[in-house]
């Protein structure tokens, strides 16, 4: 083969090795010392360096060195004037008799200690008019003096090498903004959070009988919604709406809020307003979490259509306030309430299986009684439910069977009506 | 005896020289085996190095550089390089990019250690 050919097909067969390599997403550090391997060994070039010039900074360091004696100087400092120089310049011999222009301080600060380590060129990376770094270069192991061929190759590969180097600095700053948005979104989150755990506290705190619900029905909402499946995202919606389901008790008076005794069809008018009153509170508000204003207004839809304030009955209510809904019953009935103790634990389940179908979904349902059931039997370590309803409320060894029968029942009802409807 | 290390680079050492088989393609993984054992030889007390290319197809750029660093190495040490059963193809590169002003080219590796120790007696001749 004739040398010139030979010659191409290895300095072609080196620049796709480099393009090959500055594609690379891998280690940086390696990235770069892998190119300079190349450069250096395209043409056989026994010592080199790269090295990074930051924008707006004097300091540069290098990011690869092969064949250097290991005191040489890993930093560099550059002033703007020869930041400038060396904008201007292209391969620069560090010989004074080579130099194009007058030395730069830079050359005048390191000619003799680079001269010393071997180092005869100074090649500037620029990428988008600016300097991304310079690469040192010594002589050929042929002895030869460097040829015009020599300095296109140089030229060609440097390029990469500043395209390589700028890219990652480029994906590097990118990562760093992702980064800094992702922290100043989650602290959004803490603080809409934290926002909505005060403002449910305040809901409480009008409503001294059931100081905790908005919590509880959050708490509740969210094992039911994970039970069914819900993505994390969602789940802490659902939480959420739990807490402000009832927001618009704000503007119902605090004597009908609080009245000791079974209220009158007047009061029980004005108490019916919560819901459209936590719609009308919520809506401005630009929510992370789909339909929370929704899920509120709806909380006391019933599955039936009978319940309020618009009569949905089925799926046309919310998925998230049928969810709310049950865990604001269920709430309700395992609390104690100004006119009248908490139930028994065995009623509560009777209720739930009787008004399955009527005011609650029976997919809800048979989701919050497994979830249920997980706890009851230690499936799970985390008892969430049991912890909200306390030591002493439930027996675990009758409320087992119960729960149980209670999921058979219900699949087995929703298997029935599959039946029919096909 | 020869030893294939953790590397898995074969070698094996004659007197004060080790002799270093290349893969079929020296490229930066397989060259930077060679470049760990070459340097661990020298560590141990070698004078020379026999690298043996009987294997090699193809040698890239990568592994253009890593050669020249081992030469680097070796010449730091006082120490001796031989290539041997280079093919022709890799001879003509090497001769290309200057490499064979460094090292000496051998046809086999029997030939390599009498020319090491040809070496050894001229410079112990020159010494006295």
């Amino acid at each position: 083969m004739e040398p010139t050919t030979q010659k191409l097909i290895y300095n072609f067969a080196a620049l796709a090795d480099l393009g090959e390599e500055i594609a690379n997403t891998g280690d940086f550090t390696e990235m770069v010392r892998t190119s300079l391997h190349l450069l250096l060994g395209t043409l056989a070039i026994r010592r080199g360096a790269v090295v990074e010039c930051l924008p707006d900074e004097n300091q540069s360091r290098c990011l690869a060195i092969w064949g250097l004696d290991s005191g040489f100087d890993s930093e560099f400092t550059l002033d703007p004037k020869s930041r400038d120089e060396f904008l201007t310049l292209g391969i620069l011999a560090l010989k004074q008799d080579y130099a194009p222009v007058s030395l730069s301080t830079f050359i005048d600060r390191y000619n003799t200690r680079l001269l010393e380590q071997g180092l005869e060129l100074v090649v500037p990376m620029i990428v988008r008019s600016q300097l991304t770094g310079l690469v040192l270069l010594g002589g050929k192991a042929s002895g030869q003096p460097f040829v015009d061929e020599d300095y296109a190759i140089i030229r060609a590969m440097v390029r990469h090498i500043g395209v390589g180097i700028h890219g990652r600095r480029l994906l590097t700053q990118v990562e760093q903004r992702a980064a800094e948005n992702r922290r100043l979104y989650e602290d959004l989150r803490a603080i809409y959070r934290d926002t909505v755990c005060a403002f449910a506290a305040a809901i409480d705190i009008k409503d001294k009988y059931t100081q905790g619900h908005s919590d509880r029905v959050g708490k509740y909402s969210e094992v039911i919604a994970r039970e069914l499946g819900w993505p994390d995202e969602e789940i802490e919606g659902i939480a959420i709406a739990g807490y402000l389901h009832d927001v618009g008790k704000l503007v119902v008076e605090r004597d009908i809020i609080n009245a000791p005794y079974a209220i009158d069809a007047k009061a029980s008018t004005e108490l019916n307003r919560h819901p459209n009153a936590g719609y009308e509170i919520l809506s401005p508000i630009h929510h992370p979490y789909a339909d929370i204003p929704l899920m509120a207004k709806h909380h006391h839809e019933r599955f039936d259509g009978r319940g309020y304030p618009d009569g949905l009955e089925g799926d046309q209510i919310p998925l998230g306030a049928r969810i709310v809904t049950l865990a604001d019953s269920f709430d309700a009935m395992t609390t104690d309430r100004p006119y009248k103790t908490r139930r028994p634990f065995a009623d509560v389940i009777e209720d739930l299986r009787r008004n399955t179908g009527k005011q609650f979904d029976p997919e809800v349902v048979i989701a919050f009684a497994r979830a249920l059931l997980r706890e009851l039997t230690g499936e799970v370590k985390e008892r969430r439910i049991m912890k909200i309803l306390g030591k002493n409320y439930v027996d675990p060894e009758l409320a087992v069977p119960l729960v149980r029968n209670l999921i058979v029942e219900l699949e087995s009802a929703k298997h029935s009506a599959a039946a029919i409807g096909n | 005896m020869e030893e294939s290390t953790g590397s898995s680079v074969r070698s094996h050492c004659v007197g004060s020289t080790a002799v270093i088989y290349a893969s079929d393609y020296l490229n930066k993984l397989s060259g930077e085996k060679i470049e760990r054992e070459c340097k661990r030889q020298l560590d141990f007390g070698c004078r020379a190095l026999v690298i043996d290319f009987g294997n090699t197809e193809l040698v890239n750029s990568i592994g253009i550089s890593i050669l020249l660093g081992i030469i680097d190495i070796a010449e730091k040490n006082g120490a001796q390089v031989v290539f041997s059963d280079v093919n022709q193809q890799t001879v003509e590169l090497f001769e290309m990019l200057g490499l064979t002003r460094h090292v000496v080219l051998a046809s086999d590796e029997r030939e390599a250690l009498s020319t090491l120790a040809r070496l050894k007696v001229s410079v112990a001749v020159m010494g006295s």
